[in-house]
């Protein structure tokens, strides 16, 4: 599909395109741009040396069902096969906007006619006492691949683990930890687990889901101070988690799972405008500098900063369009999140506005909890539209649900069909016995149930007969039951009828 | 009478069926013809005593009442088709080719074919394209079929042959998972097969839209919405991938390519295809279980996934699955695609189609014409290069550069062929068009001149089932007088235009001539018979020699790749060329109803099956028809991009709410070809049938003339030879 075009205005000329990040974001952008403009000069710097690979798998990595060097998003020869100069494991370390250059780690200097800044987030890493000096032994802030290694390092031969932090990535790090046999304790601040897309119930309930798990929750509470053993290098391996209440949990491993912050100092550094992340306008343009553009966690629309995968890629879509002309009309517009835990045995999905309580006239919200077997279930409904829901322990809707969030549909007349697959759907096939008469038995042959009963009348008293005579059965065959059942009941009716 | 062991007239399956001696039953009009008595036969792996609706009505066709036994022609534009000698019109016909030839080039002439058309026939319709009009201008109505499937199994095994296995290979599997075919409708005997392996513990998981009256059997049925099937199939794979279920030696030792598909699938995590698909991960994760849990499962797709602009990927997505669970090259398992219409296996070996020549052969491969030139009798450098696919042939129709003049054999394109208007604009735009059928079809009542043809049972020849097994399909009656076979009419038309080569009107000399042709090439038929046939129950392809058995399962060795390994083709989902948008706010799918069968050429003129399935419609969720204010039963104007069509509303709570769902079997403004979108896979050239953005309105009691006819039953067809838009034989276009 080659969608490159002149008449785009926006069309980078000689210097071309250079993407800063080789992310989730960045490298779906330098995908999408290829695959609608195969000439526009193409340059991408990532600051992990491996190929740009899909951190939303790396908590089946921990898990074990992937293994680190098998999550890839771009094979390393696609980058020379498609004529982008890609500089992996090379950092740019400073934007001259005027010169419209990058200086890079390696000392080299590349200019651009545009500029796309991807630098992602960096984990947030609490002022802990302990932490001061580096992170000790067997502590890792979880947040990339190499993190994740570092994770399973410390894990192997280790007993115990400690999750600072009760959010989605936590969890995910916690779950993988306890597949692998350790006693893995959450120690989460807020009141419940993932306070931001979950209401109360729903974090009490996937608390009880995970404790089934061997996964204890400490809610309420932080880490105070990380206790390592004595002296340098190896012996400085964290012990033991103090906690805010006291209590003492002995830990082999701890990861610091305390949320992100986007990464914007280059951006800073450069001038360009910055709240939380680099601020942009619905081209994803940096409000400063025209030909700046940013994307992905470090970037922010409006009041905004998406964090997850999809906004991201929707993102490196409407960028691609616009850059390579494909669609000069594509904008940006805000996106819908949609969260979904990746842990075996906790199926978790959430979005929208999930704390409405039934007080607000406004909004329809709908629930059902069923916590001794981990299940929660709750939409909120406004207007008529889906604005919010969680879905826990049974998603059997959630694709439903969440493709209504996304398009804003309209939603089923039956609203229990939103919380349960199959109601107001699927109902099970009449027996026949109660068909209506005028009822089709055989589709194939289109034979009613009054066909059957006049044929049975007629003398045809077995199955195989009224087949014959009928025809009923005789196509897919999927109908030899409910025939069957039929003549058996009109036998029946008969004896009844005549005894 | 005796009694004539032969096969159904319709779809791909071929069931086994004896003709006898007049039923009973007398026919309704005095001048017609006994009826013949269908009996379904025990001894065919395919139906094994097993006939549809469609199967045991199907002797009716041969006493239409409105069937053509003269030929028909116009004096001039806009004159009426009045009855004419058969010297007439062929001498009209071929004077037409060689002056518009003489104007504007060979290319002027044009040959739509179908893939309802017996082997022989499809051979010689082939043939007479390249050198008797020497025209590179030759399509079928199976590229709005089989094409995209085609495509892709030839570039993942080398060889494009519809299933794996002989069918009865079904019953024995672990499970079957089918993308986008509703079986149960449209070759309801095929179930059998899938009940028996139901009955044996096996596992049926159906991929549609629609909880289709297939789906409604199946052990698990996962609902994508339309057009995201790739993502699914994706999405399995991937879960595939960290559930550990991929079989790696297999990947190792029979396949090349995994790595880059491997990457690609990476971003298909399970959530991901959720939002795109709206198919719950459980439902996916159970899917891909059961596929894996034996190593006898197969993989199976028809036109649901088929019909898109990326029609072929989303097959090498489903073909990416099977191979990645080893399953294709294994005896009892494997990837598979449910050929749609009666030959359309057959139909697309022998060169009907643009780019090919006979038994699979490239046209632009230079040993290739070499052979064919040579069986034919002809220099190579006389036959044509590729020309246009089917619906950029139709498109193309009198433009200035475009063909003057169409020859249709078997094939109904008024009704079946995407964005319908459309078409018939470019047929009234041809200097002149020539239809050869049996009854005057929609597209045969635009012609110039209409050659009756002879039927199904009336003549002789072989046709290639689902399976890849030639099989005999042979003469119970004479045609009636006045009629002739196509192969009569291309031997006449090949003398008047003193075409170099044999011409032989008799199936079984035609057939020793598309053997000789097809020898050596990937489907070759060299080493099949009649009397083989007729022995042995039929013969699968490829069949090199006399005393070479036939090849139930290609690939258990290797495949037929360049180095006899399968290959993974990485692909991307991209989405339907047209979404939804607030003027265009409901996605349409199309499809097919059990009493019709494609265009609905001959099954509207059987009465059971007009009783039965009358007229067009569209269904509607509940939800989505309470909001638009539309009741069941009424009458419902839908509009694309592309056209309107006004249909009766038909309330199901068994389709999407954001979807609608319309049959494609009738003409007039019930149509639903008119409506959708021609945009093209690139590499089949397949349209967009399966998807396209539309609005619905409901229309006011006074919208529609009760009575006009968008179907026309069996009643209204008597009416007049003429002007009733009617049906045409071969079964048109689409075999989806």
């Amino acid at each position: 599909m080659s969608r490159s075009s002149t008449d785009g205005g926006e069309r980078a000329a000689a210097a071309g395109i250079v993407v800063v990040g080789n992310g989730m974001a960045g490298a779906r952008l330098v995908s999408e741009i290829r695959a609608r403009d195969r000439r526009v000069a193409l340059t991408v710097f990532g600051a992990e040396p491996q190929q740009p690979y899909n951190r939303v798998l790396l908590s089946d990595v921990l898990a074990g069902a992937t293994g680190p060097d098998q999550i890839g998003l771009v094979d390393p020869a696609w980058y020379d096969a498609n004529d982008v100069d890609a500089r992996l494991g090379v950092e740019v370390v400073r934007v001259d906007r005027d010169a419209k250059r990058v200086h890079a780690s390696d000392g080299t200097v590349t200019p651009y006619d545009t500029l796309v800044l991807a630098t992602g987030s960096t984990a947030f890493v609490p002022p802990i006492p302990g932490t001061e000096h580096g992170l000790p032994g067997g502590v890792v802030a979880f947040r990339t691949l190499e993190d994740c290694r570092a994770i399973l390092a410390a894990a192997d031969g280790a007993r115990h683990a400690v999750v600072v932090g009760g959010g989605l990535l936590g969890i995910e790090a916690a779950r993988g930890l306890a597949g692998r046999g350790l006693h893995v304790t959450v120690v989460h601040l807020a009141g419940h687990l993932m306070e931001r897309q979950l209401d109360q119930g729903a974090g009490a309930v996937l608390a009880r889901t995970l404790g089934r798990l061997g996964i204890r929750t400490l809610l309420g509470t932080s880490a105070k101070a990380l206790r390592t053993g004595t002296g340098a290098g190896d012996a400085r391996r964290v012990t033991a988690v103090e906690l805010e209440t006291g209590e003492r949990l002995p830990a082999d491993v701890v990861v610091l799972a305390c949320g992100v912050r986007p990464e914007v100092r280059l951006a800073r550094a450069a001038g360009l405008k910055v709240d939380r992340g680099v601020v942009v306008d619905e081209t994803l343009r940096s409000v400063t500098d025209p030909d700046v553009r940013a994307i992905g966690e470090c970037s922010q629309y409006g009041d905004t900063v998406y964090g997850l995968v999809a906004p991201a890629w929707e993102q490196a879509t409407v960028l691609a369009d616009l850059l390579t002309g494909a669609d000069a009309a594509a904008r940006f517009t805000g996106a819908r999140q949609i969260t979904r835990l990746k842990a075996a045995g906790v199926d978790l999905v959430a979005m929208g506005e999930t704390h409405h309580g039934d007080d607000d006239p406004q909004v329809e919200v709908m629930r059902f909890a069923d916590a001794s077997r981990g299940t929660y279930k709750k939409v909120a409904i406004r207007d008529g539209r889906l604005v919010g829901a969680i879905l826990l322990g049974e998603t059997g809707t959630a694709g439903t649900l969440t493709q209504l969030y996304d398009r804003s549909g309209p939603l089923p007349s039956d609203r229990l069909s939103l919380l349960f697959p199959g109601m107001g759907g699927a109902q099970a096939a009449d027996s026949p016995v109660r068909m209506p008469d005028a009822a089709t038995v055989c589709h194939c042959n289109n034979v009613s149930k009054r066909q059957i009963r006049v044929c049975w009348e007629n003398g045809a008293r077995t199955a195989d007969e009224v087949a014959r005579r009928t025809r009923a059965s005789t196509g897919c065959g999927g109908c030899r039951d409910a025939l069957e059942g039929l003549v058996a009941w009109l036998d029946e009716q008969d004896s009844v009828t005549v005894g | 009478m005796t009694d004539t062991p032969t096969h159904c007239p319709y779809c791909a399956l071929q069931c086994g069926m004896t003709l006898g001696g007049a039923s009973a039953a007398p026919g309704p009009g005095r001048r017609r013809r006994p009826a013949l008595r269908v009996t379904p036969r025990e001894d065919v792996p395919a139906n094994q005593g097993g006939l549809c609706q469609k199967g045991w009505t199907s002797a009716e066709l041969l006493t239409v009442p409105d069937r053509l036994t003269t030929p028909l022609m116009r004096a001039r534009r806009g004159a009426p088709l009045e009855p004419c000698a058969w010297d007439r019109a062929l001498d009209r016909i071929a004077a037409e080719v060689r002056r518009l030839r003489d104007a504007h080039g060979h290319d002027a002439v044009a040959v739509f074919g179908g893939g309802g058309l017996t082997n022989e026939k499809a051979y010689q319709v082939g043939k007479f394209a390249r050198i008797a009009l020497r025209t590179s201008q030759i399509d079928y109505n199976g590229r709005f079929c089989m094409s995209s499937a085609a495509a892709a199994v030839g570039r993942a095994f080398g060889l494009d042959r519809g299933l794996p296995g002989p069918i009865t290979d079904l019953a024995r599997a672990d499970a079957i998972l089918l993308a986008g075919g509703n079986v149960a409708e449209t070759m309801p005997p095929f179930m059998r097969h899938v009940s028996a392996m139901r009955s044996a513990g096996g596992a049926f998981v159906v991929v549609d839209p629609r909880r289709t009256a297939t789906a409604r059997q199946a052990d698990l049925h996962l609902q994508p919405a339309p057009g995201t099937d790739l993502a699914l199939a994706n999405g399995m794979l991937h879960l595939a991938l960290t559930e550990g279920l991929v079989d790696e030696e297999y990947i190792a030792a029979r396949t090349s390519g995994f790595a880059a598909v491997r990457t690609v699938v990476n971003a298909y995590w399970p959530a991901r295809v959720e939002r795109i698909t709206g198919v719950p991960v459980p439902h996916m994760r159970e899917a891909v279980r059961l596929l894996a849990r034996g190593r006898r499962s197969y993989v199976l797709t028809a036109r649901g996934a088929e019909q898109h602009a990326r029609g072929v990927d989303t097959v090498t997505a489903f073909i990416n699955l099977a191979l990645a669970l080893g399953l294709p090259g294994r005896e009892g398992a494997g990837y598979g695609c449910l050929t749609g219409q009666g030959n359309g296996q057959g139909g697309r070996e022998h060169g009907q189609k643009a780019d090919q020549l006979p038994g699979y052969r490239g046209i632009d491969d230079p040993a290739a014409r070499a052979h064919v030139a040579g069986v034919w009798g002809v220099d190579p450098a006389v036959l044509p290069g590729p020309g246009r696919s089917a619906y950029e042939l139709l498109s193309a129709l009198g433009a200035a550069d475009g063909p003057k003049m169409l020859l249709l054999f078997g094939s109904n394109p008024v009704v079946s062929a995407p964005r319908s208007a459309a078409v018939e604009e470019r047929l009234d735009a041809l200097d002149f068009l020539v239809a050869a059928d049996f009854v005057l079809s929609e597209t045969a009542a635009r012609a110039d001149v209409v050659l009756p043809t002879a039927q199904w049972a009336e003549e002789s020849g072989t046709m290639t089932n689902l399976e890849g097994r030639v099989l005999r399909r042979r003469r119970a009656v004479p045609p009636p007088p006045g009629v002739r076979t196509d192969l009569e009419i291309i031997a006449a038309l090949a003398r008047r235009l003193d075409a170099p080569g044999a011409w032989s009107a008799d199936p079984a000399e035609v057939f020793d001539e598309l053997r000789a042709a097809s020898a050596g090439g990937p489907a070759d038929y060299s080493g099949i018979t009649y009397e083989r046939i007729e022995r042995e129950g039929g013969v699968f392809w490829p069949c090199p020699s006399p005393d070479h058995p036939g090849t139930p399962r290609p690939f258990l060795d290797r495949f037929a790749t360049p180095d006899g390994r399968a290959r993974f083709i990485p692909v991307e989902h991209t989405g339907a060329a047209e979404d939804v948008d607030a003027e265009y706010p409901v996605r349409l799918t199309t499809g097919r109803v059990l009493a019709q069968y494609q265009s609905g050429a001959q099954t509207r003129r059987v009465r059971p099956l007009a009783e039965a399935a009358p007229e067009p419609f569209v269904e509607i969720h509940p939800d989505l028809a309470g909001r638009l204010g539309i009741d069941d039963g009424a009458d419902v104007r839908v509009t694309s991009r592309r056209g309107a069509a006004t249909v009766r509303a038909r309330l199901t709570d068994e389709i999407r709410h954001d979807t609608v769902f319309m049959p494609f079997h009738w003409a007039g403004e019930g149509r639903a070809n008119l409506l959708t979108n021609p945009a093209l896979d690139p590499v089949s050239r397949m349209p967009e049938f399966k998807v396209c953005a539309v609005r619905l309105e409901p229309v006011a009691a006074s919208g529609r003339p009760p009575g006009d006819g968008a179907a026309a039953g069996p009643d209204a067809d008597r009416a007049s030879v003429i002007d009733e838009p009617g049906a045409a034989r071969e079964p048109s276009g689409a075999s989806r």
